[in-house]
C-alpha cells in the first residue's frame, strides 16, 4: 500500500482531497501506530485520495503550550503553518484530539486556517455515506464495548455522538461508564502530564479510569485518542486484565471490521 | 416617637447602602486591577447566556433535585424582594403596610405569594444546613472550606431562616392585632402561613403583641441591611456576580487556549528579523505571577466563585489525591486580591508586600497536577474558569522562572530539536509507511 506524501503528491501533480495529520503518538509510538496504519488502510480502501506530510510534520505544541512553555508552542505553530500553507492545505483529518484541538482551534489565529476533522467524524461520514460498509457478522457483533471520552475530542470539542454512532455501526452493544460525555473522567494524559510522573496522590487517574471502564464488564474499551489508549491499557494491565478486555481505537475496530 | 423612628430608619438606610456602594466599589476597583481583556463582541449570545446560565441556572440542572431547592431559594429571594420595597418606604414614610389601601384585594394574594416563597426558603435552607453538615458530601467536608469559608456557608442559610422567621412572625402578630382591632392595624385578610403560628401568640396583650411585631419589623430589615453588607465579604457575592460572569463568560470552543500575541510577535521576529519594529520593546513579563498579571475575566471568577466545590469534585488530579483543588485555586485568587485590596485602601496605592498569588498562596505541586481536561470548566454552574488561571500560573512558572520538572525539560527540548516530544529522529516520522502491508 502506497502512501503519499504532498512532496509526492505535488511532483506528481497531484492534489489530496485531505491531509492526514499523523501526529507524534500515530508516528513513533508502536501501539499508536497501528491506529495510524488502520485509519491509513480505511481511508485506501474507501478510496479516499489523501496524503501526509512525512518528516516535514512535526509536534503541533500542544503538551509545551498547555505545561506553560509558549515560546516553543508559538515556535511549533509558526513553522507547520509554513508548512501547510506552504502546501495550501484546506482540509485536514487527525487521529489525535490533540492535534485535533489544536489545529482547529489554534491554529487559525496565528494565520493557519483549515477545515479540521477528527477521524471518528470522517469514519461517521464515510460510514454514513456508505462508503464504509461493514462485514456481516464482524468481530465486535453483539459485543460489549465501552466508549471512553477523551477530553480533547468531548468537553473541548463537543465531539460526543460521531465515535459512538461509529460504535453503533458494528453491531455491538454499547455500554456507558458512570461518568460519561460531559462528565466523563479524563485518563490522566492532558495538560503534558503524559510526559512526566505523576504528583503525589492516593491512585492514578488512569488506573481509577480504567477501573471504570472494567465495571461495565465490557470486553472492549473503545478509545479515540492514542494518548487514552497507552493510558487506558496500562490502567487494564494494572489490574491483570489485558488477556480479557481490550483497549483499541475506533479506527482499529473499523478497520478490522469492514469489507 | 414617630419621627424619631422614622429618622432612625432613614439613617439605617442611608448608612447601609452607603456602606455597600463603598465596598462594591472596591471591588470593582480590585477586579479592574487585572489585565485589560476585551469582551464586548457577540453581545446576543452573552444575553443568552444569562438567560440560561445565570437566570435558568442550566448547569445546576444537571443534578434535578438539588437545582430545584436551589431555584427555590433564588427565586423566593427575589421576589420576596418585592415586599422588601414595602418594608423599607412603611419605614421612611411612618406608615403600616403602605400598599394595602393600594392593592386592596390583591394585597392578600399577593403576601401569601411571598408567605409561600418565604416557607420554600426555610424549609430548603434547613435542608441545605443539614446536607451541608451531617452528610458528609466530600465537597463539604474538604479541608478547602476550613475555618472562615465552613462558618461563613452556615452562617448564611442560618441568617436567611432567621429573616424568613421573621416576616412569618411578623404577619402572624399582625393577624393578632387586626383581630384585636389594634390602631394602625388594618384588615389584610388571613395570610395562608403565617396563620398557622397565631396560636403562638394567643392571649399575649396588644402591647405584647405590638411589641413582637414591631422588633421583628426592625430586626427583619435591619438584617437585610446587614446581610446586604456581609454579601461583599462571603461567597454569597455570587447571586449577583452569577449574571456578569455569565455575560462574559467564554464563547469560544472550550479547549481553545488563550493566545500570548507578545510571544506569537517574538517568534515571529526571531523567524522573520525584517517584521520586527525598530524599537519593539520586550515583553515586560510572561504568564501570571501575581493577581495583576490576571485578566480582570479571572477575578471576576474569583470573586463569583461560592465555593461549592463541584468543580474539585469533578477533578481528576483531586478525586486521585492530588493537592490540586480548582476551588481552592479561586479562593486563593480571590484571598489574595482581598489582601491586595486591603494594601491599596491602607496605602493609597500598592506597596510591595514581597507576597505573589503564585507560591505564597498556589504553590507549584498544585500547578503541576492539572491535566488541562476542563472538567472544572464544565463543571461550573457560574462559569468560572479555574484552568485558565492554573495555565497563566504555569506560564510564568516555565517562562519566567524555568521551573520545569525534569522530564518536561527533557520534553521541551525534543520538541525543540527532534520535533516530537519522544527522542526519536525526525527522519523516522514516516518509518511506518514502509509497514504498510
Amino acid at each position: 500500500m502506497k502512501i503519499n506524501t504532498m512532496a509526492e503528491m505535488i511532483a506528481n501533480g497531484e492534489t489530496p482531497e485531505i491531509l492526514f495529520w499523523v501526529g507524534c503518538a500515530g508516528s513513533f509510538d508502536l501501539r499508536a501506530q497501528k491506529i495510524t496504519k488502520a485509519f491509513a488502510t480505511i481511508l485506501t480502501k474507501v478510496g479516499v485520495k489523501f496524503a501526509i506530510l512525512g518528516k516535514e510534520e512535526a509536534c503541533t505544541g500542544d503538551p509545551a503550550r498547555r505545561a506553560g512553555n509558549e515560546f516553543l508552542f508559538q515556535m511549533m505553530a509558526y513553522q507547520n503553518i509554513q508548512v501547510l500553507n506552504g502546501y495550501n492545505i484546506k482540509k485536514i483529518v487527525t487521529t489525535c484530539p490533540h492535534c485535533f484541538n489544536t489545529l482547529k482551534n489554534e491554529y487559525p489565529e496565528l494565520g493557519g486556517t483549515y477545515e479540521v476533522i477528527h477521524h471518528t467524524t470522517l469514519l461517521q461520514e464515510l460510514i454514513n455515506e456508505g462508503k464504509i460498509i461493514m462485514k456481516e457478522g464482524g468481530s465486535f457483533k453483539g459485543k460489549k464495548i465501552s466508549y471512553h471520552d477523551s477530553c480533547y475530542l468531548g468537553r473541548a470539542n463537543d465531539i460526543y455522538e460521531a465515535p459512538r454512532k461509529v460504535l453503533e455501526a458494528l453491531d455491538a452493544e454499547l455500554i456507558e461508564m458512570k461518568r460519561c460525555r460531559t462528565n466523563g473522567l479524563c485518563c490522566g494524559a492532558g495538560g503534558a502530564q503524559m510526559f512526566k510522573e505523576d504528583e503525589p496522590g492516593t491512585s492514578r487517574i488512569n488506573m481509577d479510569r480504567a477501573d471504570e471502564a472494567l465495571e461495565t464488564g465490557a470486553k472492549f474499551i473503545a478509545a479515540a485518542c492514542p494518548f487514552c489508549n497507552t493510558m487506558m491499557s496500562d490502567g487494564v494491565k494494572n489490574r491483570e486484565k489485558e488477556n480479557e478486555v481490550a483497549v483499541l481505537d475506533i479506527a482499529e475496530m473499523i478497520a478490522e471490521s469492514m469489507v | 416617637m414617630q419621627y424619631l423612628q422614622q429618622a432612625l430608619f432613614v439613617l439605617m438606610a442611608i448608612s447601609a447602602i452607603y456602606l455597600f456602594a463603598k465596598k462594591v466599589g472596591e471591588i470593582r476597583r480590585n477586579i479592574f486591577l487585572g489585565k485589560s481583556l476585551d469582551l464586548s463582541d457577540n453581545t446576543a449570545i452573552r444575553w443568552k447566556n444569562v438567560l440560561l446560565l445565570a437566570m435558568g441556572q442550566k448547569k445546576m440542572f444537571k443534578n434535578i433535585p438539588v437545582a430545584l431547592m436551589h431555584f427555590i431559594i433564588y427565586a423566593g429571594f427575589i421576589i420576596i424582594n418585592i415586599e422588601v420595597l414595602e418594608i423599607v418606604l412603611d419605614g421612611i414614610l411612618g406608615t403600616h403596610r403602605l400598599f394595602l389601601p393600594l392593592l386592596s384585594k390583591v394585597y392578600n394574594w399577593l403576601i401569601n405569594i411571598f408567605e409561600i416563597l418565604a416557607l420554600g426558603v426555610l424549609v430548603v435552607c434547613v435542608i441545605f444546613l443539614a446536607r451541608r453538615n451531617w452528610l458528609k458530601l466530600k465537597r463539604f467536608i474538604s479541608k478547602d472550606l476550613n475555618g472562615w469559608p465552613k462558618t461563613d456557608a452556615n452562617f448564611i442559610l442560618i441568617t436567611e431562616i432567621i429573616l424568613m422567621s421573621l416576616f412569618l412572625v411578623m404577619n402572624a402578630t399582625d393577624q393578632l392585632l387586626q383581630q384585636n382591632g389594634a390602631a394602625h392595624y388594618s384588615s389584610t385578610g388571613s395570610f395562608i402561613v403565617s396563620s398557622s403560628l397565631m396560636p403562638l401568640f394567643e392571649g399575649l396583650s396588644t402591647s405584647t403583641l405590638i411589641g413582637i411585631e414591631r422588633t421583628a419589623w426592625w430586626i427583619h430589615i435591619g438584617g437585610i441591611f446587614a446581610f446586604l453588607n456581609y454579601l461583599p465579604y462571603s461567597k454569597h457575592l455570587h447571586i449577583a456576580l452569577a449574571f456578569p460572569n455569565a455575560y462574559y463568560a467564554k464563547l469560544d470552543s472550550i479547549g481553545k487556549m488563550k493566545n500570548m500575541p507578545e510571544v506569537q510577535n517574538e517568534v515571529l521576529y526571531a523567524m522573520q528579523p525584517e517584521l520586527a519594529p525598530a524599537n519593539a520593546a520586550p515583553p515586560a513579563s510572561f504568564g501570571a505571577k501575581d493577581v495583576f498579571d490576571l485578566s480582570w475575566k479571572n477575578l471576576l471568577d474569583a470573586y463569583s466563585c461560592t465555593e461549592c466545590g463541584r468543580c474539585t469534585d469533578e477533578c481528576p488530579a483531586n478525586i486521585t489525591g492530588k493537592l490540586l483543588s480548582p476551588r481552592k485555586i479561586m479562593m486563593a485568587t480571590r484571598d489574595r486580591l482581598e489582601e491586595v485590596g486591603k494594601n491599596i485602601n491602607q496605602n493609597q496605592s500598592f506597596i510591595q508586600d514581597n507576597k505573589s498569588l503564585l507560591h505564597d498562596y498556589i504553590s507549584v505541586e498544585e500547578l503541576r497536577a492539572c491535566t488541562t481536561c476542563n472538567a472544572c470548566v464544565e463543571a461550573c454552574p457560574v462559569s468560572i474558569s479555574p484552568l485558565d488561571i492554573i495555565v497563566e500560573l504555569r506560564r510564568s512558572l516555565i517562562m519566567e522562572e524555568s521551573n520545569a520538572p525534569q522530564e518536561w525539560n527533557s520534553t521541551f527540548s525534543n520538541i525543540e530539536n527532534n520535533f516530537a516530544p519522544w527522542k526519536f529522529s525526525p527522519d523516522d516520522r514516516d518509518n511506518w509507511v514502509s509497514e504498510m502491508a
